[in-house]
């Protein structure tokens, strides 16, 4: 264990930890934009700096390792004033003037750049405004990047490249002149893009974002946290909920997907519980026409138990075969398989794992 | 799994992938792999296609389809012949090695290659890469199960787990990825003909006592029939009447002609379902039930990680919550159920099966789990689940092993149908459709059939990438859209089965696993010509 202060307490910090990562475990707080746990530390966007004890100017916690009696202060009039000046720079060139100063932007009120401003005490850019009108790349039937909001943070090129491993989001350029390369345009199907939409996650601006970001407003919503319908893999992810409405889908950290989703999670676990063609009335098959007509519960229901117990009556419980739902619940496949034992008398229950 | 995805793409330095192309079918799986690739696990890979992740694969074995187990039996023979078993692992913790090796002494890499269709070389390095790893996992799917000799496939995959000693450790196990979110707990909640919750054998009469006294019935001393079973036994008139909750077997059974006639034999067809499915247009009745998000309950994903389900909106007016409907056809049937919620279902289930024990949705729920779930086994309250399985013992007390030979697939190309035909998954779409096929952008991504097809098989057949083509093989026809390259070897193709402008189960063969009754969906023949 390596002893540290961060502003003047004492800590014990692990060798290897960022001065971020030790002041954020004993619940010391420092503003971060570009740095994203696990996915990308690159310490472009100064927000975090600190000033440590023996260093001429302020450091960036982000990437800056803890070292056995290292003293940190994480904010001294220098750093705040460093950081003002970081924040000011970067929001003279997030094209304000393309949004009328956040007026349009999908992720007004959600927006990382806008709550660290208003924290380090930043309210207007200092510098003149570009006045920026780059092409916005949607052709991508899910994402689209616009590239006048992008304060080249890096953050999705690291979701892509380290957390998602597909490497097909990258950086143009360096230093003031990075851009970002998103596969979003015109040919967007001829690359490798999964479409998985962990890029939009990462983005802290208006960006890179899913396109039905637009549909809703931060404040509107409230969570609930889930298991993906998909795949066997159980990834955890928050269900984005507007009245009665699923309105968007946010990866969780869960222990097998890791903060991660793919596209059929992110984008394909809801629209088809708001779809329109859901069935919404029993319906029994009018035998005369073939075609089927609505019905109540109860009629449907009695019709349902009657024709079982006739079977079950006239020709055995092993007449009778149920076959369960392998995407429906633990609680649902039980009562259903109780149900065929107890009220069928049928052995023949099974669900589609061999299919 | 034996082991948990963490484990297995965190902490391993070998990784066999048999059958499995997750970044399609399991794609955050497949995120994750390449992950493990990239910090400097090494990747084998065993598939017939030229999958995304054989590109960054150390060695890529591209077998002949149905060939598993010549390919797990020839791995032991190498594992023999060059020194590689874990001697001590195979004397302490599993009985008949002799017998294994005896079987196995046929399948030497020459004529392994000769059967798979690959290098000897390959194969001998495949197999000391593997067994040379202290932490090496074997992950397999489909492409190992969907066989006639699935079930043989899979116990071939276990012989070479156990002659290598990677069981019962971190970084190793058999690993299978399970393809719907919750078929792992479908089998878990008795939805079997031979098992009641947790594996307790309906042929066991001290476990059917059990059951009998706590549900309060006798119970139907017939032995079931597994679903694919079923189908004939429907047209044969042993079964008439079925109640299908949520499954499309129209689109996802092998073989359409032969499960339509089926459904069109029952005396009574109820489906339970969300929405007009092809297969629900057979059902006599049909009832709304409710979609995942508009209830609370579980899934039990691949790694057999219990997770909670939570009620996120109410869903349409008119459709009702499954367990109320079913509940309700048991008290009109005469069974006294009550109405329960779901987390009261769950203390039942848990009360009845040892391995649930001591699951319930307050732990879940809690903050001692902390939104990880809980893996079964998970005997008890306290107990804090199971994440490695068979650690220091295996349920039966000593390993066994199979001594299954290689078998061929029962439908093989000739003449008239030259191809051997595979199924499988996109990315963008899921099994039949009825979730993701509501989201208009993955239609967009993917959204009509198309087949796979090589280079050379094209060529002879006068095909162009793109061109319209009619498949056909002894049980129907259907149109498609080639996509011509080197993915597939010569003499095969592959096809989706999502997609109802060309559904491959038209063309699959119903033909079953000798145990498990799995169909035969990676082989089949068929032929291949321009529209």
């Amino acid at each position: 264990m390596l002893n540290i202060t961060i502003d003047g307490r004492a800590l014990e910090a692990r060798e290897g930890q960022t001065v971020l990562e030790a002041a954020r475990e004993a619940g010391i707080h420092i503003p971060t934009l570009c740095y994203l746990a696990e996915r990308s530390a690159i310490g472009s966007c100064r927000v975090c700096v600190v000033d440590v004890e023996g260093q001429d100017a302020p450091v960036p916690a982000c990437t800056t390792r803890v070292v056995d009696g290292m003293q940190v202060q994480t904010a001294t009039e220098r750093v705040l004033k460093y950081r003002r000046m970081a924040v000011d720079l970067l929001i003279s060139n997030h094209g304000l003037d393309s949004t009328d100063y956040c007026f349009s932007c999908v992720k007004n009120g959600a927006c990382e750049l806008q709550a660290v401003a208003r924290e380090v005490g930043v309210s207007h850019p200092t510098f003149p405004v570009a006045q920026m009108r780059k092409p916005v790349l949607d052709s991508n039937p899910f994402l689209r990047f616009d590239p006048n909001l992008c304060i080249a943070c890096q953050r999705c090129v690291g979701a892509c490249n380290n957390a998602a491993g597909n490497h097909v989001l990258q950086t143009g350029k360096r230093g003031v002149r990075t851009t970002i390369r998103a596969p979003f345009g015109p040919n967007w199907d001829a690359t490798i893009c999964e479409s998985c939409g962990n890029c939009a996650q990462a983005c802290p601006t208006g960006a890179l974002v899913e396109k039905r970001r637009g549909l809703y407003r931060e404040w509107d919503t409230h969570t609930v946290r889930t298991t993906c319908p998909h795949c066997g893999v159980g990834c955890q992810l928050d269900l984005v909920v507007k009245g009665d409405q699923i309105v968007d889908v946010q990866a969780a950290d869960g222990p097998s997907n890791d903060g991660l989703l793919c596209v059929k999670g992110r984008s394909g676990s809801f629209d088809f519980v708001n779809s329109p063609d859901r069935i919404t009335t029993p319906l029994v098959k009018n035998p005369e026409t073939g075609e089927f007509e609505p019905a109540d519960w109860d009629t449907a229901l009695d019709l349902v138990a009657r024709k079982f117990a006739e079977l079950k009556e006239e020709h055995g419980g092993e007449s009778i075969a149920a076959f369960a739902c392998s995407r429906s619940t633990n609680e649902d496949i039980y009562l259903f398989q109780k149900m065929a034992r107890c009220a069928f008398d049928s052995p023949n229950v099974d669900n589609c794992a061999r299919v | 799994m034996t082991n948990s995805i963490k484990d297995v793409c965190e902490d391993s330095q070998v990784i066999l992938l048999v059958g499995s192309n997750p970044e399609e079918a399991h794609p955050v799986m497949g995120m994750r792999l390449r992950q493990a690739v990239e910090r400097g696990a090494k990747l084998i890979v065993v598939d017939p296609r030229e999958i995304g992740l054989a590109k960054k694969a150390d060695i890529h074995l591209k077998l002949r389809p149905g060939t598993n187990v010549a390919f797990a039996n020839g791995m032991v023979n190498v594992l023999i012949q060059k020194g590689l078993v874990d001697r001590e692992f195979v004397e302490s913790r599993t009985e008949g090695f002799d017998e294994l090796a005896a079987m196995v002494a046929d399948y030497t890499p020459e004529r392994v290659a000769e059967i798979c269709g690959i290098d000897a070389r390959d194969l001998e390095a495949a197999a000391e890469m593997y067994a040379t790893a202290d932490r090496a996992p074997i992950v397999y799917c489909l492409g190992v199960v969907e066989h006639s000799t699935g079930t043989e496939g899979v116990m071939a995959l276990s012989n070479l787990a156990l002659a290598a000693g990677k069981l019962g450790r971190p970084g190793c196990g058999i690993n299978p990825l399970r393809g719907q979110n919750n078929v792992q707990g479908a089998c878990d909640m008795g939805a079997g003909p031979a098992d009641f919750t947790g594996y307790q054998k309906v042929a066991n009469p001290e476990m059917r006592a059990k059951f009998e006294a706590a549900w309060g019935v006798e119970l139907n001393q017939a032995a079931g029939l597994k679903a694919t079973e079923c189908f004939p036994a429907m047209i044969d008139g042993r079964i008439r009447g079925l109640f299908l909750f949520g499954e499309d077997p129209v689109r996802t059974d092998p073989d359409t002609g032969h499960v339509i006639r089926a459904l069109e034999s029952l005396d009574f067809f109820v489906c339970e379902e969300l929405f007009m499915t092809e297969t629900a247009k057979y059902a006599d009745v049909i009832l709304p039930g409710r979609s995942y998000a508009e209830k609370e309950g579980t899934f039990t994903n691949t790694e057999r990680r219990v997770q909670r389900v939570r009620k996120a909106v109410d869903g349409p007016a008119g459709a009702r919550l499954d367990t109320e409907v079913f509940a309700d056809i048991m008290r009109r049937m005469g069974y006294d159920q009550p109405t329960l919620t779901g987390a009261q279902l769950m203390d039942e289930v848990a009360s009845l099966t040892p391995s649930y024990a001591g699951i319930s949705h307050a732990r879940l729920d809690s903050a001692a789990v902390a939104g990880q779930g809980l893996q079964w086994p998970c005997t008890g309250p306290d107990h804090p689940g199971t994440r490695i399985m068979h650690e220091g013992a295996f349920s039966r007390g000593l390993g066994g092993y199979s001594l299954a030979q290689y078998r061929p697939s029962a439908e093989q190309p000739d003449e008239e149908f030259p191809l051997i035909m595979m199924t499988g998954r996109v990315l963008a779409q899921y099994n039949a459709q009825a979730m993701t096929g509501r989201t208009e952008g993955l239609n967009q991504i993917d959204g009509t059939s198309f087949i796979e097809i090589n280079d050379a098989d094209a060529a002879a057949a006068g095909i162009a990438d793109g061109d319209r083509v009619r498949v056909s093989s002894r049980r129907g026809v259907i149109e498609s859209q080639a996509r011509v390259s080197g993915k597939t070897n010569p003499g095969e193709v592959w096809m989706p089965f999502h997609f109802q402008d060309g559904n491959a189960n038209w063309l699959t063969n119903a033909a079953l696993d000798n145990i498990s009754a799995t169909p035969e969906y990676k082989v089949c023949a068929v032929r291949v010509e321009k529209a």
